[in-house]
C-alpha cells in the first residue's frame, strides 16, 4: 500500500525528471551557442528586475484589496455588505488573460476612455494618463484579478477574533487603526501571507497576460531562450531559476499555512459593528469599487464586446465548449479520487505526510516549464506521439499541476473528523466500510465538491500547457480566447471567455454559499 | 492505447499548422468534401509546433506541416521535418524563388500565400515622403514618432533578417539603435494595435502585415472605417530593394503515415479556389499568378515591387537578429 502512495506521487512528480534530462542527454546542437550568456548581458537583468517590481506591486495591491475588504466585511455592519460578502469572490472567475485583454482595451490611448477624455478636453494627448500596457497597468490588473485568494483566507482569520480583538483594542485606549495594526495585522499574518503567495504564484507562472502588457519578466526569458533561439537547455536552465523564486514563495505559503488554525464555530460568532453615515458610505464605497474593478466592469465590457459583434456565435463554438467541459469534468473527478486516496493513506501513516507536501509543490509550476519537462520526458522515452493521440498527456498536466488544490480541500475536510469520531463509531459497532459510508463520507460531501469543482475551474482557465500539449481537433475555450487574440480580433473572443467566465462562476458561488453559513 | 494514427488509412489527414486564422474553416471543409479525406488539427505558433515535432521525432503523426514565416520554414527545413517530394503541379504552379531549392530528391516545402511588411502613417501628423523606406525611419527626423510589435514576433525577425542580409549586420545594428531611439512608445501590442495607434495619433508611423490592413480597410464597421479615414499606408522601399514580404508554406512531414493525402492536400492549397480563397478569405496575396484577386481591399493596395531575398538568407539570420535586438534594447 505504502508502496502504491510512493510510486504514484513520485509519478506524478516525473515533469521534475524531464526537466533535468537535458543535462543529462545533451542532444541539442546549440548547447555551445552561449544562449545563456547572451541573455544574461543584455537583457536578463531587466527581466529580474521588471519580475521582481511586478510581484512587489501586485503583493501591495492584493494586500490593500484582499486584507481591506477582508476587514470591513468580517468587523462591520452596513447596507450591501451581504451581497459584497460573496460577491468579492467572483473577480477569481476571470482568467488574467482576459483580464488583460478588456483591461488594455479600456484604457489604451485609442480605447474609449481616452478617446472621450481627449475630445472633452480638446488636447492632442492626455500626458497625465498612464499607458495600461506597462508594468503598472499590469500590476493593477493582476491585483483587481488575484486578491480574492487573499480575501477568503484572510476573512475566516478576522472572523474568528475580529470582535474580540475590537473589545481588547478598545480597553488599551487604541484607536480603530491602531489597534488593527498592533493587534490584528500581526495575528492574521500566517493567513495572509498564504493568500499571497497564492496570488503571486500565479504572477510568476503567468505568461499570456504579461506578454499582452508587454512587460518582459521571467518567463519572458524562458520562452525567448526556447521559441526564438531554439534551445531548451537554456530554457530549462532559466526555468529552474523561476522555479527558485517560486520555491522561496512557496516555502512561505506552506509555513504560514502550518500556523493557521481553521474557524471553529463552537466559539460563537463575534458580533460586527453597526457602521452609520460617513464610515458606512466609506465601506460601502471601498468594497463597492473593488467589485466594480474586479468583476462588474470587465463582465460589462465583455457582454458589451459581444453585442458589438451582432451575437454571431462561431461555428466551432460547440466543440470548445465541449472540449473545455470534458477535461475539466476528466480531471476533476481523477483529482478528487487520487485526493481522497493520498490524504487517507497520510491518515493511516503519518510517516507518508510528505508526500502530500510534495504532491502540493506542482501548483507553484508554471504551465509552460510543465510543458517543456513533459515534453522532455516523453522524447527520452519516444512516446511523445501519445500528445496527439488523446488527452491522456494533457489530463496528467493538469494533475500534476492542480492536484494540490483539491488535495488540501480534501485534507482540511477530513481534519475536521476526529479520531474520537471514528472511536465512537467504532464502539456503536459499525464496520470500517460503514464509518466510512455513514460518518466520512456525509461529513466530507462539502469538501469534495469544493475540491473537485476548484481543479475544473482551474482547468478550464489553464493556457500555457494546454496549448503545447494538446491532441488534435482539440480546441478549448482557453485556447480559442487565446488564437483569437493572437489574430487580433477581439470582439470575437468574447464569447468563448465569456463563457469560460461563467462556468467558473459556479463554483465561485457555490463557495459563497458556504461562506454566507460561516 | 491503440495506435490510429500510424495506419496508412488515405480518409485521414494529419496537419500541423501555424496558420491561426478563423477563415481558413472554409479551406479545410471544402478539401473534406472535394477528397473525403478529414482532416485532424493541431493549430500552435510556429515555434511551439516546432518544439512539438522535435520531441515526436520519428514517431510524429504529422502529415503535413503549416507555417506562416519564411525563416521558420527554412528553419523546419534544417531540422529534417520535412519530406522532399516531387510534384509536376506544384512546380508549375509556385514560382521557383517561393519554394525550397529542389535537389535530386524533390522540394521539402511551398510557399502558398504572401503577405508584406508595410508603413502606416498618421495622414495629419506625418508627411509621406519621410518614411518611405525602412531606413528612413530610424533617421533623427522620425523621432517620438514610431511603432513597431515587439522585435522578438517572428514576423518582425524576418524583416530584420532581410536586412542584415541586405546590409550588413553593423549597419542593421544602427538602424535598430535608430528606431529605438525613435520610438514613440515601447514595442506592444499586435498590428492592428500599431494601425490604431497610428489613427488616434499616439504614434505618427508603424509597421504592420499587410493583411491586418487590408482587414481594416474592408470592414464595414463604423469604427474601423474611423480608423481608415485617418491613416495612409506607404510601400515601402520602392525606389530601391522592394518592400519586405513574408511566406506562409508547408510540406510533407518526414515520416508521415499518410503522404499520398498530404501530397494531395498541398496541390490542392496551390489549386484556384484554394488560392483565391487565401486572396479573398485572408487578404492574403496568392503565389499563383494566373488566379484572380476578388478582394476590394488588396487591389486598393495596388501592385508594388517585392524585395528578392532567400528565405534561407532570413532563416539563417535570424538567431542573429534576436541577438542584435537585444543588445540595442529593442523589446
Amino acid at each position: 500500500m505504502n508502496r502504491i502512495v510512493v510510486l504514484l506521487a513520485l509519478l506524478l512528480f516525473l515533469p521534475l525528471f524531464g526537466l533535468a534530462a537535458p543535462f543529462l542527454f545533451p542532444g541539442s546542437e546549440l548547447l555551445a551557442s552561449g544562449t545563456l550568456s547572451h541573455l544574461w548581458n543584455f537583457v536578463l537583468g531587466g527581466y529580474i528586475a521588471s519580475t521582481l517590481v511586478l510581484i512587489l506591486g501586485v503583493g501591495i495591491g492584493v494586500f490593500i484589496l484582499g486584507v481591506g475588504n477582508a476587514w470591513i466585511i468580517a468587523s462591520y455592519e452596513f447596507p450591501g455588505k451581504k451581497i459584497f460578502e460573496w460577491a468579492l469572490i467572483l473577480p477569481l472567475a476571470v482568467p488574467t488573460y482576459v483580464m488583460a485583454y478588456l483591461f488594455v482595451d479600456l484604457l489604451q490611448f485609442s480605447g474609449p476612455i481616452q478617446s472621450g477624455l481627449r475630445s472633452m478636453l480638446g488636447m492632442e494627448s492626455l500626458w497625465f494618463f498612464p499607458d495600461p500596457r506597462s508594468l503598472s497597468g499590469a500590476i493593477w490588473s493582476f491585483s483587481f484579478c488575484l486578491f480574492p485568494y487573499v480575501y477568503l483566507i484572510t476573512r475566516t482569520a478576522f472572523l474568528e477574533r475580529s470582535g474580540r480583538l475590537i473589545e481588547v483594542s478598545e480597553t488599551l485606549g487604541y484607536s480603530p487603526l491602531q489597534g488593527f495594526m498592533k493587534l490584528v495585522l500581526p495575528m492574521a499574518r500566517p493567513a495572509i501571507f498564504a493568500g499571497m503567495a497564492l496570488a503571486l504564484m500565479e504572477v510568476l507562472a503567468d505568461f499570456g497576460a504579461v506578454s499582452y502588457f508587454g512587460v518582459q519578466t521571467f518567463a519572458t526569458g524562458i520562452f525567448k531562450a526556447w521559441l526564438s533561439f531554439g534551445d531548451r537547455v537554456a530554457a530549462v536552465q532559466l526555468a529552474l531559476g523561476l522555479l527558485s523564486f517560486v520555491l522561496l514563495i512557496f516555502f512561505i505559503e506552506q509555513s504560514s499555512r502550518s500556523k493557521l488554525r481553521y474557524a471553529s464555530s463552537s466559539r460563537g460568532k463575534t458580533l460586527a459593528k453597526l457602521l452609520r453615515g460617513k464610515k458606512a458610505f466609506f465601506a460601502f464605497g471601498f468594497c463597492g469599487a473593488t467589485l466594480l474593478c474586479g468583476f462588474l466592469l470587465p463582465a460589462f465590457a465583455l457582454v458589451q464586446l459581444l453585442f458589438k459583434q451582432g451575437l454571431t456565435i462561431d461555428i466551432r463554438y460547440l466543440d470548445w465548449l465541449s472540449n473545455s467541459l470534458s477535461v475539466s469534468v476528466l480531471t476533476a473527478v481523477i483529482s478528487v479520487v487520487l485526493a481522497v486516496f493520498f490524504a487517507y493513506s497520510v491518515r493511516m501513516n503519518a510517516r507518508l505526510s510528505w508526500v502530500n507536501r510534495l504532491l502540493g509543490f506542482g501548483y507553484a509550476l508554471p504551465g509552460a516549464v510543465l510543458a517543456i519537462g513533459i515534453l522532455s520526458f516523453l522524447e527520452i522515452f519516444q512516446l511523445a506521439w501519445w500528445m496527439s493521440a488523446s488527452m491522456l498527456v494533457l489530463v496528467y498536466a493538469y494533475l500534476v499541476r492542480f492536484l494540490s488544490s483539491s488535495l488540501q480541500s480534501v485534507e482540511a475536510g477530513l481534519a475536521r473528523i476526529t479520531p474520537s469520531m471514528d472511536a465512537s463509531a467504532a464502539l456503536l459497532g459499525l464496520s470500517k466500510g460503514q464509518i466510512l459510508r455513514r460518518v466520512h463520507v456525509p461529513l466530507l460531501k462539502r469538501s469534495l465538491i469544493t475540491a473537485g469543482l476548484f481543479v475544473f475551474v482551474d482547468v478550464m482557465k489553464e493556457l500555457p500547457a494546454t496549448l503545447l500539449l494538446r491532441p488534435f481537433n482539440f480546441d478549448t475555450l482557453a485556447v480559442a480566447t487565446y488564437q483569437l487574440a493572437a489574430d487580433e480580433r477581439l470582439a470575437e473572443l468574447a464569447l468563448p471567455s465569456l463563457t469560460i467566465v461563467l462556468v467558473g462562476l459556479f463554483p465561485v458561488l457555490l463557495l459563497s454559499r458556504v461562506i454566507s453559513k460561516s | 492505447m491503440a495506435l490510429p494514427l500510424h495506419a496508412q488509412d488515405a480518409k485521414e489527414l494529419n496537419l500541423y499548422s501555424a496558420r491561426h486564422y478563423q477563415t481558413d474553416e472554409a479551406l479545410y471543409s471544402d478539401f473534406t468534401k472535394k477528397t473525403g479525406i478529414k482532416i485532424n488539427r493541431i493549430e500552435a505558433d510556429d515555434n511551439a509546433l516546432a518544439e512539438r515535432l522535435k520531441s515526436e521525432g520519428a514517431n510524429s503523426p504529422a502529415d503535413v506541416i503549416l507555417m506562416v514565416d519564411a525563416a521558420r520554414l527554412w528553419r523546419a527545413q534544417i531540422d529534417g521535418f520535412f519530406k522532399p517530394i516531387h510534384s509536376k503541379y506544384l512546380e508549375s504552379r509556385i514560382p521557383a524563388n517561393l519554394r525550397s531549392k529542389p535537389d535530386a530528391e524533390g522540394s521539402t516545402w511551398f510557399g502558398f500565400s504572401t503577405r508584406a511588411r508595410l508603413v502606416v502613417y498618421n495622414k495629419a501628423k506625418v508627411n509621406p515622403q519621410d518614411v518611405d523606406t525602412y531606413e528612413k525611419l530610424a533617421e533623427p527626423m522620425n523621432k517620438g514618432k514610431v511603432c513597431t510589435r515587439s522585435g522578438a514576433h517572428p514576423y518582425m525577425l524576418s524583416l530584420i533578417g532581410a536586412m542584415i542580409e541586405r546590409r550588413g549586420e553593423a549597419a542593421t545594428e544602427e538602424w535598430a539603435k535608430g528606431m529605438v531611439a525613435n520610438m514613440a512608445r515601447p514595442p506592444r501590442g499586435g498590428d492592428t494595435d500599431q494601425i490604431k495607434a497610428v489613427a488616434s495619433g499616439e504614434c505618427g508611423v508603424a509597421l504592420t502585415n499587410s493583411y491586418y490592413l487590408v482587414r481594416l480597410l474592408r470592414s464595414t464597421k463604423q469604427e474601423d472605417q474611423a480608423i481608415v479615414a485617418k491613416i495612409g499606408f506607404v510601400w515601402p522601399n520602392q525606389k530601391t530593394t522592394g518592400t519586405h514580404i513574408n511566406i506562409a508554406g508547408g510540406g510533407v512531414a518526414k515520416n508521415a503515415p499518410h503522404s499520398q493525402a498530404a501530397i494531395q492536400f498541398l496541390e490542392y492549397l496551390a489549386s484556384d479556389s484554394a488560392q483565391e480563397y487565401f486572396a479573398n478569405g485572408n487578404n492574403e496575396w496568392p503565389v499563383v499568378k494566373s488566379v484572380k484577386i476578388e478582394n476590394e481591399g488588396l487591389k486598393m493596395l495596388g501592385p508594388f515591387k517585392a524585395e528578392n531575398i532567400s528565405v534561407a538568407a532570413i532563416g539563417k539570420n535570424q538567431i542573429a537578429a534576436q541577438r542584435l535586438l537585444d543588445r540595442v534594447g529593442y523589446k
